[in-house]
């Protein structure tokens, strides 16, 4: 287990309140996107691209790169958002999320945008995904890089899922689950966006999913459990979740939907719906009064 | 009659041939390897096969990261459940995704006679063809998926390869030298040219032998690269010829037929007679009788060459 400051953790934790303040903007702008998931996954992105993941912007095809795969796919405001400041490509790009010619798809596409590990969307595919490229990872036995991730981990590379929690109603994650689990992939992890709620409802009342956790560990994953908007807690599931060795490792981040904003929070209408500009303005003002509070 | 060679154990051997030949050529498998014969690849290179249960959409997806990886996965199962079950993951991952995942279709067409119509590809063809960035290619005999495999391996993208359960009439010998999305002729002829994938090649080649016997001089042409269609070959044989008959084991809508009415109702003009399942199920039965009896007999060959010709101007 690594050691991370406490301005480390504030450093992420205020940048994942910006990246919700511009994907705010762009789905204002479009008039189109998904806010609820998008919120609630933003510190789990910017945990990954900003700290854990070894990867360089420049080079998305570098083989020893760690794998992100984004398997709630219709959260990718946020994807994109925390790629464009990683370095991926430009941020003023980011404004053209939605519309025509632009790279950013609706839901993610991997030939337009390199960095994009999946196409995603159609939910429940980046286990079993993760299944294949674990599987070739292993197959290769990289050795390990000179080049480590800012955590200061040196392994080889790694597969990281984040998945959503509606998504998991769908059979095909769990045939992924007993197969990462059948072929022992210690190199792949999931990171579970638990914000309990989907596009109709809550989870527990559109598709009861409870135990969970039980779930997981049934199907032969390590498991571990935390609250998903704390930045240090974030870190170091993810940290113990490398040193999980012949079976794969799953984070259930306990978050809230439309996180940051009073009006939105565990509303299963801001699943998929654009802000008014009236709106707009109100969900502004909270989440800048949000990010001052990271800032002093 | 030629000799008669089964499928799938050419398929097997083709591929321990493509495992010796290319370390990134990896095969996975939804729990039917003794079926369609990938278990001869898993004896050979057992730290290269995958067998991820019945479990289809898990099948293609995982097949789906290996490929993402710098693999070449073979993924095997039966044709219906590619083509159906797994249709999602192979739309979104293999096709928008340009994953160059290998479709190893087992058991197309009405080949596993005896399981029945819940075991009978005869839309898969059309669904497939349907997808854009897919290659969609039918092999005729033992000697063509010989020939054909290696460059399934080599080429650049997803690739749905429909194979026979069965003993199948040999056709070619060690001369034959097919391309992937090239036709080719097989028998010479002037009247009217009968386009044949899969078993059903064999089938025209009779049916010619019984038009030569009234008279009309019939082509035959091979078709195994559905998609994409060679298109100059088919309107070369409108033009020589003036008519056509396609003939494939599948459903008489979206296939062979339909890809070649499409091509020469834009380029050239000439009546089409389709052979093929007549849109509807079929049902349990020995393999050469279930044929006949849904529309695939070499008389029904023939009947549509004799109009074909007939409806000539």
């Amino acid at each position: 287990m690594h050691y991370h400051s406490e301005s480390l953790i504030r450093d992420l934790s205020a940048k994942a309140q910006s990246f919700r303040i511009h994907v705010l903007k762009m789905v204002y702008n479009a008039q189109s996107g998904h806010l609820g998931g998008a919120f609630s996954v933003a510190e789990i992105l910017t945990a990954l691209f900003f700290h854990h993941l070894r990867l360089d912007p420049l080079r998305p095809d570098w083989p020893e790169r760690d794998r992100l795969l984004f398997s709630k796919g219709h959260a990718c405001a946020m994807l994109y958002t925390a790629m464009a400041y990683r370095g991926f490509f430009p941020v003023e790009e980011l404004m053209t999320f939605r519309q025509l010619d632009s790279r950013l798809q609706g839901h993610p596409d991997r030939v337009k945008l390199p960095g994009v590990e999946i196409c995603a969307g159609p939910l429940g595919q980046g286990v079993a995904i993760g299944v294949g490229m674990a599987l070739a990872l292993r197959m290769d036995q990289p050795k390990p890089s000179a080049i480590t991730a800012p955590s200061a981990r040196a392994s080889r590379a790694r597969v990281y899922v984040v998945l959503g929690d509606g998504e998991i109603n769908a059979g095909v994650v769990w045939e992924g689950a007993m197969a990462a689990a059948k072929y022992r992939l210690g190199n792949l992890a999931a990171i579970l966006d638990y914000n309990g709620v989907q596009q109709t409802g809550a989870v527990a009342d559109v598709m009861p999913m409870e135990p969970v956790a039980a779930k997981w560990e049934a199907f032969g994953w390590h498991v571990q459990e935390i609250d998903g908007h704390n930045m240090g807690e974030i870190l170091s599931a993810l940290d113990r979740a490398d040193e999980v060795h012949a079976r794969p490792s799953i984070i259930i981040a306990h978050t809230t939907k439309g996180k940051g904003v009073s009006f939105m929070e565990y509303d299963n209408r801001w699943h998929g719906m654009p802000p008014t500009k009236e709106q707009y303005e109100r969900a502004l003002a909270e989440l800048e009064e949000g990010l001052k509070a990271w800032q002093n | 009659m030629a000799e008669l060679v089964l499928m799938r154990k050419a398929y097997g051997e083709a591929l321990v041939q493509l495992g010796r030949d290319n370390p990134n050529v990896v095969v996975l498998s939804a729990d039917v390897s003794n079926s369609d014969f990938s278990y001869m690849f898993q004896e050979a290179f057992p730290d290269r096969f995958f067998n991820v249960g019945i479990a289809e959409q898990c099948l293609v997806d995982v097949a789906v990261g290996l490929a993402y990886s710098g693999k070449i996965p073979f993924a095997n199962t039966f044709a219906f459940l590619l083509a159906t079950r797994a249709l999602e993951m192979v739309r979104t991952h293999c096709c928008y995704g340009e994953a160059n995942v290998k479709l190893m279709a087992a058991y197309g067409g009405v080949s596993d006679s005896f399981d029945g119509p819940t075991h009978h590809a005869i839309t898969d063809i059309a669904i497939m063809r349907s997808l854009p960035n897919m290659t969609v290619v039918v092999p005729s005999d033992t000697v063509a998926v010989a020939k054909l495999l290696p460059q399934v391996a080599d080429w650049q993208g997803p690739v749905y390869f429909r194979m026979n359960r069965n003993e199948v009439p040999m056709l070619f010998d060690h001369t034959y030298e097919p391309r992937i999305g090239k036709a080719a002729d097989v028998r010479r002829g002037k009247d009217v040219t009968l386009i044949g994938t899969g078993l059903m090649l064999s089938r025209c080649l009779e049916a010619a032998e019984m038009l030569a016997s009234e008279g009309i001089d019939a082509r035959v042409m091979e078709i195994h690269t559905i998609k994409p269609l060679d298109a100059d070959a088919v309107v070369r044989s409108a033009r020589e010829t003036g008519a056509l008959v396609t003939a494939e084991e599948h459903n008489i809508i979206g296939g062979l037929g339909a890809a070649v009415t499409e091509v020469v109702s834009d380029a050239y003009p000439v009546p089409v007679k389709r052979v093929g399942i007549p849109d509807r199920f079929t049902e349990t039965g020995p393999y050469a009788a279930l044929l006949d009896r849904y529309g695939m007999a070499v008389m029904d060959v023939v009947r549509a060459a004799r109009a074909a010709v007939a409806a000539k101007k």
